[in-house]
């Protein structure tokens, strides 16, 4: 197929695996644990597990699959307001697709959907906005979340639906920030990432600048990166070139979409709807201070968490979930003590079992079960008897 | 044939056991479905154990409902898929199906004129099928208590003497086979549904597998594992292969055959064809010095044009489906985990 072939080119892969390797042989010498790139984005994530990538990299360098999946990291509570909202007779529940399983304190939107909730599955605010335009006596919520990549395609809905006068739409907005969350990463004091893969689709709206700081206070290269799998080899490659050179900067390897200075209409759009949180709590992560965006006063009613009363709970996340530990890349998805076993995508207990773009899901789906499960095992057994899997 | 007005619905009285019942039994179903056992009205279809036993040496029987979203799309209609999906049930047993039932579901409130396509689709299968329709029952149910129709029917078939297919009977070095593009039906419905506007419509892959099957058979092939790879898609189909048989079983994506159409449709929406549902399309598993024998036949049937060789069957690690990417890694592809839905972004 055309445009996409050609990031799929298992000879080009080849070559970069060599380069990825040479490089790799330099870097290993005087290190006394493996190398760590965190992918931030789902999307990447899913990129690495579809496409075999991890089995492709050299002995020594992991990929520790970061908080960039907006699906897992919404907490329970945040899901127990949507089911609340959803329940209601006068409301007709929208959402993407893979937000219908996150289950929350006490069902998903699938499970109240079955039970009798007007819950729709849509493929863009603008669809959620046509079924208000279609049922003016019903009240038409889209539950909104995502990074800066779905930010803008909210926020112009809501313009349009401003500027129509449409009274019965309105937004569960649970947008999420990237740079902030990123940086709650970096300070956490057990992170041992040593590189990072930026969002592609984040950067495409955001642009170059917002990364900057990476490099420069906390010295780590940084490499903005698309999707295709020919990306994700390049851009592991161009951040291990930094590290091997001792630079630490913001480099573009997904040029032909992200411009330097991001995109301006977007920009524009997400600052005339919405405006920073305090905080936002994450699922795994905890509290991270303006990691989270909602709407400006101005747009008071077309806010769902204004227009109407939800539970607004806080649900802690159950003790035995390592999730932070694993988005921190202190542990393996594997090695985490419920993995496979309490914890799976049939009966998710922690953010990254949740969507098929989280690590563990994606290791539970993609990896070979019996064998991680052994890993752990074996792990476990290494451990002197006083600290335990607790201690991790 | 027709005394209905083409305006009318299907109305509470339909399902009655009254005049409006019997009306609708002669004109719609038994000049419909036209075969002799229907003919007789009587309220089981009668057949000689004789005719039956030169056939073969087992009797194979199965059922399905069918309740699909919509009822029409390209490729086919839910009336193709109830014909189809149990002679295709039959068929990957190794028997010949030979004779249907259908029960009808249906909502107050249909149009006959619907009823009446749906019925001519099942006939023109059931004929391209060689099986006949030769009883059946219709209940009518108020609105609002089923989703306009609902089809379930039940096929017999006879198994050939010495035919033996079983999910079990995978052994290393085997090689898998697949008659032509995958997930056609599956991106077909997502098309039908109209949400996403697409221009390029794909067509369902709706069809009967027996004449391919016979023609296996026919040929020699002693296939040791066959599905249709329905619901669930081939990735379904293979891991029930390497779990009942205790073997691993390793595919090529590049050589998977897939649509230009249905690929795009997955790159958009996030889906994975590999899941995508079929309706028309066997995965068989035959020892490794039949198989280039078995694709040669498949190719020259009508529906196994595009047939393809796809893996083989390992011995480790037991249980498990590996895919080499076309990319060069390699990964795992499990059941899935609920359905398939579209990611975020």
């Amino acid at each position: 197929m055309k445009y996409v072939d050609e990031f799929r080119d298992p000879e080009k892969a080849r070559r970069l695996q060599q380069r990825i390797e040479a490089v790799m042989l330099k870097l290993r010498k005087d290190r006394g644990r493996p190398l760590q790139i965190m992918e931030f984005c789902g999307g990447h994530t899913h990129t690495l597990f579809r496409y075999g990538i991890e089995q492709m990299l050299p002995e020594g360098l992991e990929m520790v699959h970061g908080p960039g999946c907006p699906v897992c990291v919404l907490p329970m509570g945040r899901v127990d307001d949507c089911v609340a909202l959803a329940e209601r007779p006068d409301v007709i529940f929208t959402t993407f697709g893979d937000a219908m399983r996150v289950p929350g304190s006490r069902k998903s939107l699938l499970q109240a959907k079955a039970e009798g909730a007007d819950v729709r599955m849509v493929y863009s605010p603008l669809d959620a906005l046509e079924l208000a335009r279609r049922n003016p006596d019903r009240q038409v919520i889209f539950f909104a979340l995502g990074f800066e990549t779905t930010m803008p395609s909210t926020a112009l809905t809501v313009l349009q639906a401003k500027n129509e006068g449409i009274r019965n739409f309105s937004l569960f907005c649970n947008h999420i920030t990237t740079v902030p969350t990123i940086k709650a990463v970096l300070d956490s004091p057990d992170m041992q990432i040593d590189a990072f893969l930026a969002p592609g689709h984040v950067s495409m709206v955001v642009g170059e600048q917002p990364f900057q700081f990476i490099a420069a206070d906390y010295g780590k290269p940084i490499v903005i990166t698309g999707f295709e799998p020919l990306d994700i080899l390049q851009s592991i490659y161009m951040v291990l070139r930094q590290l091997a050179e001792g630079r630490s900067e913001v480099e573009n390897q997904y040029q032909r979409i992200v411009p330097k200075n991001g995109n301006d209409a977007g920009l524009q759009a997400i600052a005339e709807v919405f405006e920073l949180r305090e905080y936002f709590e994450w699922r795994g992560l905890g509290s991270i201070d303006h990691s989270g965006v909602r709407m400006r006063g101005a747009f008071a009613d077309y806010d769902a968490e204004r227009k109407f009363t939800i539970p607004n709970l806080k649900i802690a996340d159950p003790k035995a979930c390592q999730c932070g530990e694993v988005i921190k890349g202190v542990i393996r998805p594997w090695e985490c003590k419920v993995f496979g076993d309490a914890c799976t995508p049939q009966t998710p207990m922690g953010a990254l079992m949740v969507s098929s773009e989280g690590a563990c899901a994606a290791y539970y789906n993609f990896g070979n079960l019996p064998d991680l499960l052994r890993l752990r095992e074996q792990k476990d057994r290494r451990k002197p008897a006083s600290t335990g899997a607790d201690a991790a | 044939m027709s005394r209905f007005d083409p305006d009318s619905v299907i109305t509470l009285a339909h399902g009655s056991g009254g005049k409006a019942m019997r009306d609708l039994i002669d004109q719609l179903f038994v000049a419909g479905f036209d075969s002799p056992e229907l003919r007789l009205l009587e309220d089981q279809a009668r057949f000689d154990l004789d005719s039956l036993s030169d056939l073969g040496d087992r009797l194979a029987m199965t059922t399905d409902s069918f309740v699909v979203d919509p009822l029409f799309f390209p490729g086919g209609d839910i009336g193709t898929l109830a014909v189809a999906g149990t002679v295709n049930d039959l068929a990957v047993g190794g028997a010949r199906p030979l004779y249907l039932t259908c029960g009808l579901i249906l909502e107050e409130g249909l149009p006959i004129d619907t009823l009446r396509r749906v019925i001519d689709s099942m006939k023109r299968t059931a004929d391209a099928a060689g099986v006949r329709i030769v009883t059946g029952d219709t209940k009518v149910v108020p609105r609002g208590a089923a989703d306009k129709l609902f089809i379930n029917t039940a096929g017999i078939g006879v198994i050939r003497r010495g035919c033996d297919i079983r999910s079990d009977r995978a052994r290393p070095g085997d090689r898998i086979l697949i008659n032509g593009y995958i997930g056609d039906h599956g991106a077909a419905i997502v098309d039908a549904r109209g949400e996403l506007g697409l221009d390029s419509p794909v067509e369902s892959d709706c069809r009967p597998l027996n004449g391919l099957v016979e023609a296996l058979l026919d040929g020699g092939i002693d296939i040791h594992c066959l599905r249709d790879a329905t619901r669930g898609g081939v990735a379904t189909v293979l891991n029930e292969f390497a779990e009942a048989s205790r073997c691993a079983i390793r595919i090529e994506e590049n050589h998977l055959p897939l649509r230009d159409a249905v690929r795009g449709t997955c790159e958009l929406l996030g889906l994975d064809p590999l899941y995508l549902a079929n309706e028309g399309k066997l995965v068989a598993i035959v020892a490794e010095d039949q198989a280039e024998e078995a694709l040669h036949i498949l190719r020259q049937q009508p529906g196994g044009e595009e047939a393809a060789l796809i893996g083989e069957v390992l011995a480790e690690p037991a249980t498990r489906v590996l895919l080499t990417t076309g990319f060069g890694g390699e990964r795992i592809v499990d059941l899935l985990v609920g359905e398939q839905l579209p990611r975020i972004c």
